[in-house]
C-alpha cells in the first residue's frame, strides 16, 4: 500500500516544498530592503507576462529538459550522473564539428546530422567514467565530475588552437553556414500569421526536446532495455540472477544520458549562437540534476520543472535588470528551490505521509 | 516460591508473580494493527515459547517489551511491578536481556571486549574487563557457557557468537532472557547444546522467553507455549498438554499438513550430471571441491548443511551466475550436453533457455526486485520472452494478464498485480517466485530456501507445488536449511560440508542425527563432535548471507 496518493507524491509534495523556498526568499529579500512582492511580479511579469518573456523561458526550459533526461536516465540505473556539463560540452564541439566540416545545405538535413553528432559526443564523454565504473568500480560521481573539468579544458584549448579562425581574438569557432540555421520559434509563428516571442532565442529545438520526453518515457517504461536499466538500479544481484549485465547496462545507461546532455547543444550551440564559444553550457548541466530530482525521475516532471527553472532564470534575469537586487541573490533563490526540492525534499514528504495516514486510519472504515 | 528445581516440570508456583505480565497490549502501524489486546503470563523460572507465523505480530511485541516501541495501550509488569519501558536502558535495568536473530556484536572485538560494551565502569578499560573476566569464568562453569574470552568475535563459530550474546545478557544480570529464533543458524547439535544452556539457566531461576517458529523446539523445550496469529494471543497453553498438529492449527487458523504425503519417486534418465565441480573465489578460498551428483527426471535432490557450506556457490553455477573472479572447474551436463561454467554462454538468461528455472535463496535481494510492481516480477529473468513483446515494446497487457492468472493460481494475496512486491508478506511473495519458476515448466528446477521466512500455510501449498512438478517428471534440486523440509520433500538427501557433499542418504533410511553429524563434517561415528558440536570448518563464513 503507497504511503499517500499518488497526486500528493508528485504535485503537492514540490509545490510545498517550492512555496517554502519562495517563502524563505521573500525573507532574504525583505532583509535586504526590498520588497517581495515587487520582486515576484518582476520575475513573473518578466518570464511569463510577454511573448518575449515566454521565448526566453522556454529556450532556457529547452537546455534544462535535455540534462534533466540525461541525469533522469542514468538514475534509473542507480547511476548519478553530475557529469552533464561536460557531456554537453563535449555535445557543443560534436554539433560544431559537423557543422563546419560537413556540406549540409538545409537546416532540415543538418538538425538530424547535428544531433547525431551531438549526441555522439556527450555519448563519447560519458563512456569513459561508465566503462571505469562498470569495469574497474571507480565511483561515477567522481569520475563525471571529474570529467566536467576535463571537457572545459579540451575546449578551451580546441578553440583557442584549432577552431578560432584566424585573426581573431575571440576564442570561438567560426559562425556555422547560414543555411543551417535552426528556424526560431518565431520565425514559425510568423510564417501561420501570428506575432510571437520576436528577438527570442527559442527555436524548434525545444519541440524536439518535448519529443525526447516522450520517448525517454518510452524507453524507461515500455522497453525491455528500460525493464533492465530499472532492474540493475534498484538491485544488481537481483539484474544478474535475472540475466541482465550490470556492465553492459551500465555503459548502455550513461552513453544514453550522455547522448541526452550532449543534445543539449542542438539548443544553445546550434540554435542561439550560431557558433561555438567557451563556457557555452553555462551551467545547465548542473541545473539537470535539480530538474531531474524536482521532476521525480520522470519525463513529465522533468518537463514542468524545466519550465520552472527556465522562468526562474528568465525571470531571476530581469530581476537584476530592473531593481537594485543584486544579481547573486538570483543565484540564492534558485539554489534555494535546489535545495528545498531537491535536498530537503524528505522535509516536507514525511510530514505529509504521515498526515495521509492519520487522514487514512480516521477515515478508513471503508477499505 | 518454589526452589528452581520444582519448575523443570513447568508447574510454576501459581502465587509468586509472574517475572513478565502484559495486560492489553495494542500496537499499530499506521493502518496495520501489528498487536492486539495482547495479554500474557510468564511464570517466573520457565522456558515460555512464543510461536506464530511471520508478520504474526511476535518480533513487535518484543520490541515492545524490550522498549522499542511504545505500545499505544496496555501494561506491562516485571515481576508483579508496573514498569513503563521506554528504553532498551529501561528494560535492561528491570533485568530483560534480549538475544538477537542477526547478533548485534562488534566483528573485530574479543569476546570480553563486546561483553563490558556500553556498561565500561570507568574510563579505563582494565578494570571492567578484568572483573568481565572473573564474572566470565563463574558464568561458564555454572551454564556450560564457555567461549575463549580472548578470542575475536570474528573467529567464533555462530553457535558461539551466541553464547557471546547469551553471556552479554547474564552479565548485565538479565533474569528475564528473550531469545529471538535462535536455532536459525545453528547445526542440530549446536541447537540441542543451546537448549541444555537453556534448560540450566531455568533451572537457575531465570525465565526464559523463546520466540521461533518451529513446532519441534517448542515441543522438545518449552513449559507454556503461547500461540499467536495476526497480531493476537489465540492461544496460551501448557506445552505438555497440546501437540504439533494443534498448534500449527492455532497458528494458521486451519488444519494443516505438517507431513508432504508424496508418491514414491519413479525416477527416469539423468537430467542433471554434475563432476569435480570445484570452484575457488576471488579470496582464493575453495568455495566448492570435487562436488559430484546426479539428478534424474522425477526426482527432488535435498541437499543439506547449514548455511555457508558452498550451498549457495553451488546453486549460483548451476544458475549461471558464479561470484565474481571465482575459479570454476568441472563438469555440468544438462540432459547430456555441458554447461559453460565460465565466460560468455555461462549467463542465467542462457540457462533459463537451457530448461532451469531457478527459485533463489533470497527472494528479496535476487528473486524480486521490492519497488517492482507484482506484474513486472512475473515476467523478471523472463522479460525477453516472445509472449512479453509487441516488436520493440514489452508487451505490459499481456504480461498482467499473464500475472493476474499466476497469482491466481498460486492464490497470492492480495490479489493485486499492480502491488509492488514488497508490499505482500514473506510467503506471498515467495509465491509469486515460485509461480513464476515453476510454470516456467522447467527441465530442471534449482530451489534455495523455498520457505525460508514464509508461513506455515504457504509452506504448504509451495511444497505440493514442488512435489507436483516432480511427478510431471522433471528433475528437482533442492537446498534448504530445515532438516525437516528437506527430509519430507525429497528423494535422496545429500549433505554439503566445507564445499564437500559429505555423503547421500535414503530420507527413510536416515535420521536426523545422522545427518546432523554429516552437517558438522563428521563422517567417522567414532569421533563424536564435542559437546559444542562445532565443527572445525564452521566458523564466520558459516553465518547465512542475508537470511533476513
Amino acid at each position: 500500500m503507497d504511503k499517500m496518493p499518488k497526486w500528493a507524491d508528485v504535485i503537492l509534495t514540490p509545490l510545498i516544498s517550492l512555496i517554502l523556498a519562495m517563502g524563505i526568499s521573500a525573507l532574504v529579500i525583505l532583509a535586504i530592503g526590498e520588497s517581495p512582492w515587487m520582486a515576484l511580479t518582476t520575475m513573473v511579469e518578466g518570464a511569463l507576462g510577454s511573448s518575449y518573456g515566454w521565448g526566453f523561458t522556454l529556450y532556457y526550459a529547452t537546455n534544462f529538459i535535455f540534462t534533466g533526461l540525461a541525469v533522469m536516465v542514468a538514475y534509473h540505473a542507480a547511476l548519478f550522473n553530475i557529469g552533464g556539463e561536460g557531456q554537453a560540452a563535449m555535445g557543443g564541439l560534436g554539433v560544431a564539428l559537423v557543422l563546419l566540416y560537413l556540406p549540409l545545405p538545409h537546416w532540415a538535413l543538418a538538425l538530424p546530422v547535428a544531433m547525431l553528432g551531438a549526441a555522439a559526443f556527450g555519448a563519447a564523454w560519458a563512456f569513459i567514467p561508465a566503462w571505469l565504473q562498470a569495469k574497474r568500480g571507480s565511483h561515477i560521481v567522481i569520475t563525471t565530475i571529474m570529467f566536467n573539468f576535463i571537457a572545459a579544458a579540451v575546449l578551451s584549448y580546441v578553440l583557442v588552437n584549432l577552431l578560432r579562425p584566424v585573426g581573431s581574438m575571440d576564442p570561438a569557432s567560426a559562425r556555422f553556414p547560414a543555411e543551417t540555421a535552426l528556424p526560431r520559434l518565431s520565425e514559425l509563428a510568423a510564417s501561420v500569421g501570428i506575432a510571437w516571442g520576436r528577438n527570442t532565442p527559442v527555436n524548434i529545438t525545444f519541440l524536439v526536446a518535448v519529443l525526447a520526453c516522450v520517448l525517454v518515457w518510452l524507453l524507461i517504461w515500455r522497453t525491455r532495455l528500460g525493464y533492465e536499466i530499472r532492474a540493475l538500479g534498484k538491485s544488481e544481484r537481483g539484474a544478474v540472477y535475472a540475466g541482465i549485465s550490470p556492465v553492459r547496462i551500465t555503459i548502455v545507461a550513461m552513453l544514453i544520458s550522455g547522448g541526452l546532455a550532449g543534445m543539449m547543444a542542438i539548443n544553445n550551440v546550434m540554435g542561439e549562437s550560431g557558433r561555438l564559444v567557451l563556457n557555452a553550457v553555462e551551467g545547465a548541466g548542473f541545473i539537470g540534476i535539480a530538474v531531474a530530482l524536482m521532476g521525480r525521475n520522470h519525463p513529465f516532471g522533468i518537463f514542468l520543472a524545466a519550465l520552472l527553472f527556465g522562468f526562474l532564470y528568465q525571470g531571476g534575469g530581469e530581476l537584476a535588470l530592473w531593481t537594485s537586487i543584486p544579481r547573486e541573490l538570483i543565484v540564492v533563490i534558485q539554489a534555494l528551490v535546489i535545495l528545498f526540492t531537491g535536498a530537503l525534499d524528505n522535509m516536507v514528504r514525511m510530514p505529509l505521509e504521515r498526515l495521509f495516514l492519520a487522514l487514512r486510519r480516521n477515515g478508513g472504515q471503508a477499505r | 516460591m518454589a526452589a528452581p528445581g520444582d519448575m523443570t516440570g513447568g508447574r510454576p508456583d501459581a502465587a509468586a508473580p509472574a517475572a513478565i505480565e502484559l495486560r492489553g497490549i495494542s500496537k499499530a502501524f499506521g493502518p496495520v494493527q501489528a498487536n492486539r489486546d495482547i495479554s500474557l503470563s510468564v511464570p517466573k523460572g520457565t522456558i515460555h515459547g512464543i510461536i506464530g507465523e511471520n508478520g504474526a505480530g511476535k518480533s513487535t511485541l518484543m520490541s515492545i517489551l524490550y522498549g522499542f516501541y511504545k505500545p499505544d495501550e496496555g501494561e506491562i509488569l516485571v515481576n508483579g511491578q508496573p514498569i513503563n519501558i521506554a528504553d532498551s536502558q529501561t528494560a535492561i535495568r528491570a533485568g530483560i536481556g534480549m538475544v538477537f536473530q542477526h547478533f548485534k556484536l562488534v566483528q573485530n572485538f574479543t569476546v570480553l571486549e563486546n561483553i563490558i560494551l556500553g556498561v565500561e565502569d570507568g574510563a579505563l578499560l582494565r578494570p571492567s574487563l578484568s572483573k568481565a573476566r572473573g564474572v566470565l569464568k563463574r558464568l561458564a562453569a555454572e551454564y556450560q557457557l564457555n567461549v575463549d574470552p580472548d578470542e575475536v568475535i570474528e573467529n567464533l563459530s555462530v553457535g558461539h557468537q551466541q553464547r557471546v550474546e547469551i553471556l552479554k545478557a547474564l552479565y548485565r544480570q538479565a533474569d528475564i532472557l528473550i531469545l529471538d529464533e535462535p536455532t536459525g543458524v545453528l547445526t542440530p547439535a549446536e541447537a540441542d547444546h543451546l537448549f541444555r544452556i537453556l534448560e540450566g539457566l531455568r533451572d537457575e531461576g531465570k525465565t526464559i522467553i523463546l520466540i521461533t517458529h518451529k513446532l519441534r523446539e517448542i515441543m522438545e523445550i518449552t513449559d507454556n507455549v503461547s500461540v499467536m496469529r495476526r497480531g493476537e494471543m489465540v492461544a496460551s497453553v501448557r506445552t505438555a498438554e497440546t501437540s504439533p498438529e494443534e498448534l500449527a492449527e492455532l497458528m494458521v487458523g486451519r488444519k494443516v499438513l505438517l507431513n508432504v504425503s508424496k508418491a514414491p519417486a519413479r525416477p527416469a534418465a539423468p537430467v542433471l550430471e554434475v563432476r569435480d565441480l570445484t570452484m575457488v573465489d576471488a579470496d582464493g578460498v575453495e568455495r566448492l571441491r570435487q562436488v559430484s551428483f546426479d539428478i534424474r527426471a522425477g526426482e527432488i535432490l535435498g541437499i543439506a548443511g547449514v548455511s555457508g557450506n558452498g550451498q549457495t556457490q553451488l546453486l549460483e553455477i548451476l544458475g549461471g551466475y558464479p561470484e565474481k573472479g571465482a575459479r570454476v572447474s568441472g563438469e555440468v551436463r544438462m540432459n547430456g550436453a555441458a554447461l559453460p561454467l565460465s565466460g560468455r554462454g555461462c549467463d542465467s538468461r542462457q540457462r533459463r533457455r537451457d530448461g532451469i528455472g531457478h527459485i533463489p535463496e533470497d527472494r528479496q535481494v535476487e528473486g524480486l526486485i521490492m519497488d517492482f510492481a507484482a506484474w513486472e516480477n512475473v515476467a523478471f529473468g523472463w522479460h525477453d520472452a516472445p509472449e512479453f513483446s509487441k516488436g520493440a515494446l514489452m508487451d505490459n497487457d499481456a504480461i498482467r494478464r499473464d500475472a493476474q492468472a499466476k497469482m491466481e493460481r498460486f492464490d497470492v494475496r492480495p490479489r493485486d498485480c499492480h502491488l509492488a512486491a514488497r508490499n505482500f508478506s514473506g510467503g506471498n511473495q515467495q509465491k509469486i517466485v515460485v509461480a513464476r519458476e515453476i510454470e516456467r515448466n522447467p527441465d530442471l528446477l534449482l530451489i534455495g530456501q523455498p520457505t525460508r521466512g514464509v508461513d506455515i500455510g504457504a509452506i504448504e501449498f509451495i511444497h505440493k507445488r514442488i512435489v507436483e512438478l516432480r511427478d510431471a517428471g522433471k528433475a528437482i534440486l533442492l537446498v534448504s536449511v530445515e532438516l525437516d523440509e528437506i527430509l519430507s520433500l525429497s528423494d535422496r538427501v545429500a549433505v554439503m560440508f566445507d564445499g564437500r557433499i559429505m555423503g547421500e542418504r535414503l530420507p527413510g533410511q536416515t535420521t536426523t542425527g545422522e545427518l546432523g553429524l554429516l552437517m558438522a563434517g563428521i563422517t567417522d561415528t567414532e569421533n563424536t563432535p564435542d559437546s559444542a558440536g562445532i565443527p572445525p570448518g564452521v566458523t564466520q563464513d558459516a553465518l547465512p548471507e542475508g537470511s533476513a
